[in-house]
């Protein structure tokens, strides 16, 4: 079943026109990775479906289980299970880490209609997520992301993506900065979330980060469109072969 | 109108605020030649404005216009409602010293527990020998209006080297509307002694109403305070209060004002570092909204050498809410070595909020390591998107980032159940908001 429709998508950003009419369908159970130069909008896209201010649609729509996301509010898209884990994390000073993902757990299942959780119940699954992602308890004491690396800051995305157990997983540009270690430790906490229910969106400039979370689906885009879409295989063909091609065809 | 408005320069006002007064207010002959002292003064240079440089963001001729009459003595059905604003607003644990429309309540009042640890009296008591209570070492309008009308106040002094196991409370309730409150207290704290002293003002189904108090605090050597004042009055009320303290050598005093009430505040606070080695920390949080005025202004003396004074200050202003921070530091000609510094932060959360912020040093001093630094701001929609993008809705994530801002000041208060109660109030201020 399609869970994200992206039909025909227009977005301008400041009276420029970044998303020409993309499209793009992912189903429940599947990983597509958008693969693509700097600034052909990657990022612009899933600003777009996570509902950043400062974009304006002016075509096109957003399906997320058949629903509109394009009317809602970005809490209420992700009460619904949509989760972006950001290019770049915000470091949040004074808001405890484990305040932040208590009040964000809560707030999306009160707006399911869902019970809070209580204490003992979100400590046990924070320490469990914790722990699989090689994240120490204190640093969950300290402000969000404040003082944390650029691969502290990636493992807390998907510390959330976890403890949110969100239905589509879109993952900016998550091996950034971060060197093969910690890049093999988000993989797998990623991978140990894929399931026959959620699909997730990885979204790289590069293909290494691919070798750890294999796509089913390999899009290419290209100046805010997707030029090119194929099995796994089309990623190494990118690494061989750049993404000048495209640029071209586009 | 029965009641009179001071006038200034060619107005000679004869005054029935005090007349009418003045066989209720309590005191020797000594005392009632102070006061009517104090009230000429007054009536000379009435209420502060906008040309008197102090008062220049404060004109409570603007803000305020006339002072109301003094409150009645509370009758019973006033006391059993300020009975259950206790019960609401007591810390737990705190001995509760409850002044009822500026008449102190021995019956709400935890006096028998208190006794055992600390010397009290009502300012009515005192006031029979110690005319002294009433003088101050600067005085202003308000401060003299004070003088001349103080009802009732709580007069305390804690003895050399006692701890007092726990904090003490003056709560300040208000049940009468569209009537004065005057209260002026007294807090000895002696050589080597520990205290916490909390101080809470709030409404009992009261309106409109007017408080003028003044805090004399004068702490011993050695000694470790920690004062705190949340003035929680009703939207539409005005509180105006005046603190003198006077800290000697090697001493820690801890001061945290919350203003979260009032139509019309200022908080001025006059502190003398009088002895060497002695750390200052005075923090404040402004929570306003609708179209509040709340005023904070501290003027900071170092005397002498060798102290440090730390000032965090914070405003949230909503809607077309007033905050004005005026932060004085003295550095005394003597006061080598000294170390102040003030920092005020404001968060505009509306187009129309107003943050006014007037840092002044006064350096005599030649080594000395003096600062200050200001901010003022909209909440980051960056920080507002991330969390919204995890689930929470834009009120709850203005919340979070509120508290987080406020949270530096608050955080400077070391004992957590007194920073908890803090943050519930803080907490009922964002509730409130539209
Ligand atoms: N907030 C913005 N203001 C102006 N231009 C922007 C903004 N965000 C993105 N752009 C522009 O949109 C284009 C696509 O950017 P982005 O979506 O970040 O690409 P990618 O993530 O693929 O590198 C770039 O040309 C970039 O300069
Ligand atoms: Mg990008």
């Amino acid at each position: 079943m399609a869970l994200l429709e992206v039909k025909d998508l227009k977005v301008r950003v400041e009276e420029r026109e970044i998303l020409h009419g993309l499209t793009l369908t992912v189903n429940e159970g599947e990983v597509h990775a958008i693969m693509g130069p700097n600034g052909s909008g990657k990022s612009t896209l899933s600003h777009v479906i996570a509902g950043k201010p400062g974009y304006e649609v002016t075509d096109g729509q957003i399906l997320f289980k058949g629903e509109d996301l394009l009317e809602m509010e970005p809490n209420e898209r992700a009460a619904k299970g949509v989760f972006l884990a950001f290019q770049y994390p915000v470091e949040i000073p004074g808001v405890a880490t484990m305040n932040f993902l208590r009040t964000a757990l809560n707030a999306q299942r009160k707006a399911r209609g869902e019970d809070e959780y209580s204490t003992p119940d979100f400590l046990k699954k924070v320490r469990e997520v914790s722990k699989s992602l090689n994240i120490p308890q204190d640093m969950l004491k300290r402000g969000v992301n404040v003082g944390f690396s650029g691969g502290e800051k990636k493992r807390n995305e998907v510390l959330q993506m976890a403890l949110f157990e969100p239905s589509l997983c879109i993952l900016d540009e998550m091996d950034s900065g971060l060197d093969i270690d910690a890049l093999r430790i988000a993989a797998d906490g990623v991978n140990a979330l894929r399931s026959p229910g959620r699909a997730m969106v990885v979204i790289t400039h590069y293909q290494r980060l691919l070798n750890y979370i294999v796509p089913d689906v390999v899009h290419v885009m290209s100046k805010g469109r997707v030029v090119k879409s194929g099995g796994k295989d089309l990623a190494l063909e990118l690494e061989a072969s750049g993404y000048a091609q495209f640029e071209d065809a586009a | 109108m029965n009641v009179a408005v001071a006038k200034t320069g060619k107005g000679r006002a004869v005054s029935d605020l005090f007349t009418s007064a003045e066989g209720r207010l309590p005191g020797s002959p000594a005392v009632t030649a102070v006061r009517r002292e104090a009230f000429e003064t007054y009536e000379r240079l009435g209420l502060p404005h906008r040309r008197i440089e102090e008062w220049k963001y404060t004109d409570l001729r603007a803000l305020v216009g006339e002072v109301l009459p003094l409150a009645a003595s509370p009758d019973a059905a006033a006391l059993k409602r300020a009975a259950d604003a206790v019960k609401v607003h007591a810390i737990d644990g705190a001995r509760k010293l409850v002044l009822v429309d500026g008449v102190f309540a021995a019956d709400l009042s935890d006096v028998k527990a208190l006794v055992a640890e600390a010397g009290f009296k009502t300012l009515r008591e005192a006031l029979d020998k110690d005319a002294g209570l009433l003088q101050t070492a600067s005085l202003d309008a308000v401060i003299a209006l004070n003088a001349a009308m103080a009802t009732d106040g709580v007069v305390l002094s804690i003895a050399d080297g006692a701890k007092l196991s726990a904090p003490i409370q003056i709560i300040h309730i208000a049940t009468a509307g569209s009537v004065s409150a005057f209260t002026r207290s007294q807090i000895v704290i002696g050589k080597g002694a520990r205290a916490t002293i909390v101080e809470t003002f709030v409404a009992a189904d009261a309106k409109a109403y007017q408080v003028n108090d003044a805090v004399l605090v004068s702490v011993g050597d050695d000694a470790d305070v920690a004062h705190i004042r949340l003035m929680d009055d009703a939207p539409d009320a005005v509180n105006i209060t005046s603190h003198f303290v006077t800290i000697g050598a090697n001493v820690k005093y801890n001061f945290f004002n919350m203003t979260t009430g009032a139509a019309v505040s200022r908080l001025q606070g006059f502190i003398t570092l009088a002895g060497e080695g002695s750390e200052l920390s005075a923090n404040g949080v402004n929570l306003l909204q609708k179209t509040e005025h709340g005023d904070t202004t501290l003027v900071v003396d170092h005397a002498v050498p060798n102290c440090v004074s730390r000032e965090i200050f914070r405003a949230v202003i909503d809607d077309r809410g007033h905050s004005v921070f005026q932060g004085r530091i003295i550095v005394r000609p003597d006061a080598q070595k000294t170390d102040g510094k003030m920092m005020t932060r404001a968060l505009l959360l509306s187009d129309e909020a107003e943050a006014d912020n007037k840092p002044e040093l006064e350096i005599f001093a030649d080594d000395v390591s003096c600062g200050h630094g200001a901010t003022a701001g909209a909440l980051d929609d960056n920080l507002l998107f991330y969390l919204k993008a995890r689930g929470l809705p834009e009120k709850q994530a203005q919340a979070l980032l509120i508290q987080a801002f406020v949270g530096e000041a608050i955080e400077q208060i070391a004992d957590e159940p007194l920073r908890e109660h803090v943050i519930g109030i803080a907490e009922r201020w964002l509730e409130r908001r539209s």
